[in-house]
């Protein structure tokens, strides 16, 4: 009975820290979708182009690429964040940048971690609109960039969907986050590293108060997919 | 760069000999139409003289002056439209043609205007009708102002109304000078359209005449059969 009590006062006082928009939860959101943007946006810029490459492309290592692509779709989020531990930490390659524990040491790692999500996805989407499109593009006369430019725009309501579930994945998230980020309060704590923590400290409220944003975010983010695919397939046929 | 010229060209694939050693020139001027059953090598042969595929055996070359792929065009069986606006599918084509960007518009418009897709100009190019659809190939292609336009059966897919519409804008194209090279396996609209014949069985050129005598003297005994519905063509 008293168990029962405390979930609900845990919710209610969940509720309560969004409806209030309490500083402490607002600046833990803030901090994920910033650093979960950034990655998106830099997963993209690298992975869209690379994503049209290998479909348009014919290279020596084309299909063992494609193979290795796919599975690093799978990178286990703590691997991830293992590395780029290894690579920023003082003695690594790259210690001098100093960045280890900052939000672009999670920047990194979030971007590592979905940059074959995006490639690996946008190439097969390209390749099969490659396949219906080849001769004709060829026969306009347009030689490989040309077509792989072409890819892209028209291909472009179905990258926005793998683009979102990119941006899902890098939010949704822990162990690389947890690893580079260090969860450090006011500096590098986001939403899934402050579930983690606040949940084994037992402060339920202001876990289960992220939990329900970050679900609510997960769901709008699907719905805004299915809803650009939906609208642009009656429009555009 | 017409006439183009083949000589003894043969294109096999997985041992499997689809086009069998054919030789033509193919002049400026008249409509040619390649006409010949399903699976007798039309699209092969035409993709081969397009350039879109290399033949295994034999050669092909443009002999004219000004040579090369920029002054031909074709539209497909299914066209692939874009997802853009039909004008902007007319543009595109400009654009990768190297038109320059006043001039791509005002050719996108005028040749939208004269195959009568002027009102749907903005409308996405995927939703269009297929006959519609087939117009917008065919002007896509004729903006580029080609000497030569193949055309791959570009109404195999479509009613009898949009078959005539269709076919009127082919022969405006070709009295505007562009020369026609058409497949189709449809003795009535090789009639209507064709000047002279290529007769196409198995991968050979079995026939080649004027389209009058085509039809009333042919004298192969595949044409023969193919014109007396004997040999499968629908
Ligand atoms: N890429 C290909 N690979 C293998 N066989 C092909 C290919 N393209 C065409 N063929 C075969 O070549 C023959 C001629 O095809 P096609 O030129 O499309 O005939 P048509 O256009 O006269 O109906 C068919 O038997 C077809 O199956
Ligand atoms: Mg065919």
């Amino acid at each position: 009975m008293s168990k029962m009590n405390d979930l609900t006062s845990a919710f209610t006082q969940a509720f309560g820290l969004i409806g209030r928009l309490d500083t402490e939860l607002l600046a833990i959101v803030g901090l994920s979708l910033e650093v979960s943007l950034t990655a998106v946006v830099l997963a993209s810029a690298l992975g869209l182009p690379i994503g049209a490459a290998i479909a348009v492309g014919r290279f020596r290592g084309r299909q063992p690429l494609i193979v290795v692509l796919n599975a690093l779709m799978g990178l286990p989020p703590v691997v991830v964040g293992l590395m780029v531990y290894l690579l920023l930490s003082r003695a690594g390659p790259l210690g001098q940048l100093g960045i280890l524990f900052t939000p672009a040491a999670m920047v990194v790692a979030q971007t590592i971690l979905i940059l074959p999500i995006v490639a690996a996805l946008s190439r097969q989407v390209i390749e099969d609109a490659w396949h219906e499109y080849r001769e004709q593009l060829r026969s306009l006369g347009a030689g490989p960039l040309t077509a792989a430019i072409t890819l892209l725009w028209d291909t472009r309501f179905s990258l926005v969907t793998i683009v979102l579930a990119g941006f899902g994945r890098a939010a949704a998230e822990v162990g690389a986050v947890m690893i580079v980020g260090g969860n450090i309060d006011g500096v590098t704590r986001v939403m899934t590293t402050a579930i983690a923590l606040e949940t084994s400290k037992g402060d339920l409220p202001l876990a289960l108060g992220l939990g329900v944003i970050l679900l609510s975010l997960v769901l709008a983010l699907n719905a805004a997919a299915y809803w650009v695919k939906e609208a642009a397939q009656r429009r555009y046929g | 760069m017409l006439p183009l010229v083949l000589d003894t060209v043969s294109f096999a694939i997985n041992g499997r000999t689809i086009i069998d050693r054919v030789s033509v020139e193919i002049g400026a001027g008249p409509r040619t139409v390649i006409l010949g059953p399903n699976g007798a090598g039309k699209s092969v042969l035409m993709r081969l003289c397009h350039g879109l595929l290399r033949q295994t055996g034999g050669s092909i070359a443009w002999r004219g002056a000004n040579g090369g792929r920029q002054r031909q065009a074709m539209v497909f069986q299914r066209p692939v439209m874009l997802r853009r606006s039909a004008l902007a599918n007319v543009i595109y084509g400009l654009k990768v043609a190297g038109f320059s960007r006043t001039e791509r518009e005002l050719r996108a418009r005028d040749v939208l205007e004269v195959v009568g897709l002027a009102n749907v100009a903005e409308r996405p190019a995927r939703v269009l009708s297929g006959g519609e659809q087939q117009r917008l190939a065919l002007a896509r292609a004729w903006a580029l102002n080609p000497e030569v336009l193949f055309l791959d059966e570009p109404t195999a897919n479509l009613d009898p109304g949009a078959t005539r519409e269709l076919e009127t804008i082919i022969s405006q194209i070709n009295a505007g000078g562009t020369k026609i090279v058409m497949t189709t396996h449809n003795l009535g609209q090789a009639k209507r359209l064709g000047d002279e014949i290529l007769f196409l069985h198995q991968g050979r050129l079995v026939e080649r005449s004027p389209a009058d005598r085509f039809f009333q003297q042919p004298m192969s005994a595949e044409a023969i059969a193919f014109i007396k519905g004997e040999l499968p063509w629908s």
